[in-house]
């Protein structure tokens, strides 16, 4: 395989086919642990691991399984890797652990790791397959980190526990914004980065269902 | 039973699983179109989350938990690093089991199920339920209690934000916000209104 193909398979799912903001996949997660940049860049190696690890081992198999049990095996390889995953942080990083709380269990249900095995490591060898997991996970990382330093820098003034804005309470001069640590913040990020996105990439937009017609002079030019 | 309440309400209002965990989030905005098919897909979730909670409940407490084994004369064997993959086998299974019952003697609802249900076993709404249960070490009639609860706070909230994406329809939507966009912002104004909630205990 040639190498601008392999790149491509890579760096497609950045911007132009991102998995959060354009096929709508793996969003719980994304919302639930931007709030601290740590814990956002944990899951982001926990997933990316998942999804390429998967695609690659279920690509080697796809030919000997029925497509009738296929979810089953698919199901069997992603909960294997997933524990995997599990049992290694609360080894390694049992601190650093607890804020994940459930989701690093719910990798299992993301639809991003589901999503790509259904779409490409069904149907594609072995080494694409792992870049494309690689790519889709990577994509999934971006939109979490630039969620992430958001929600922490403008939240609580710190990245990664380093202070940077000086908090106001403490004798600096930023005030934080309380409402970014809360939950319905993510929400309103992921729209506004979906709403810059789609500007900056116009052809992603998606048509209304219908517009309401302005008034009879506009009305042929409404469609 | 005050506690049995207290948690009831607190799992419909207080800590939604749609809208302050962001659980079965995919489903959530993909399937909120219309009206009806959301209180459909409602249905069903809290149909399947109240069958796999108390099953997922005894697992635990008779199997999985470290020294849960002690019925069976193994009091040191801690099985509890093999929780997800029974769980996620569990709810697929109970998914299948019943897709088949409907069929045979429900078929109405069956049919206006449809695709939902086969879709609900990738709900994450259904395994981060299971898994709260764990965390929380829930005795069996919480879990009962906990299942019914969550699965109808997560069809509570994908009604009312169908309800709301209905009305959108009319309103004028700059074009790079449409869909997906804008669908963001008024589940974010949702859960905005869910934690005038939080805090409450009965």
């Amino acid at each position: 395989m040639s190498d601008v193909k392999a790149k491509k398979i890579v760096l497609s799912p950045i911007a132009d086919n991102n998995p959060i903001i354009l096929q709508v996949l793996g969003i719980c997660s994304a919302l639930a642990v931007t709030s601290k940049l740590e814990t956002a860049l944990i899951m982001c190696v926990g997933l990316t691991m998942v999804t390429a690890l998967s695609n690659l081992f279920y690509s080697t198999i796809r030919n000997y399984v029925p497509s009738s049990v296929r979810i089953i095996a698919q199901m069997t390889i992603v909960a294997t890797l997933v524990i995997l995953v599990d049992q290694t942080l609360k080894a390694v990083a049992y601190e650093q652990s607890k804020p994940l709380s459930v989701f690093v269990g719910l990798i299992i249900t993301n639809c991003i790791v589901m999503g790509r095995l259904e779409a490409f490591a069904i149907s594609n060898p072995p080494w694409p397959s792992f870049l494309d997991g690689l790519g889709n996970g990577l994509g999934y990382s971006a939109i979490l980190i630039v969620l992430a330093v958001i929600r922490e820098l403008f939240g609580s003034g710190k990245l990664l526990g380093v202070e940077i804005l000086p908090l106001a309470t403490e004798g600096g001069w930023y005030v934080p914004n309380g409402l970014l640590l809360l939950p319905p913040s993510a929400f309103f990020l992921i729209g506004l980065v979906i709403w810059a996105v789609r500007t900056w990439k116009p052809e992603q937009v998606e048509k209304p269902d219908f517009r309401i017609q302005a008034g009879q002079a506009h009305g042929a030019e409404a469609h | 039973m005050e506690h049995y309440i207290n948690l009831a309400i607190r799992s419909l209002f207080v800590e939604n699983l749609a809208l302050a965990f962001f659980l079965g989030m995919c489903t959530f905005l993909a399937i909120s179109k219309k009206i009806e098919t959301a209180i459909g897909l409602g249905v069903a979730v809290i149909a399947v989350q109240s069958l796999t909670m108390p099953l997922n409940n005894l697992l635990f407490q008779y199997v999985l938990k470290p020294g849960a084994l002690s019925w069976a004369g193994l009091p040191n064997t801690d099985l509890s690093f093999l929780g997800l993959i029974l769980y996620i086998g569990v709810i697929a299974a109970s998914v299948q089991i019943l897709e088949m019952t409907l069929d045979k003697y429900v078929p109405a609802l069956y049919a206006a199920l449809g695709v939902f249900l086969p879709l609900i076993t990738v709900n994450c709404a259904i395994l981060g339920g299971s898994l709260f249960m764990v965390e929380r070490d829930y005795t069996f009639p919480e879990a009962c209690v906990y299942g019914v609860s969550s699965g109808a706070s997560w069809a509570l909230a994908i009604v009312l934000l169908a309800g709301v994406r209905e009305k959108l329809k009319y309103s004028d939507v700059p074009p790079a916000l449409q869909g997906l966009g804008i669908t963001f912002i008024s589940s974010g104004l949702l859960a905005f209104g869910f934690m005038a909630f939080s805090g409450i205990q009965l």
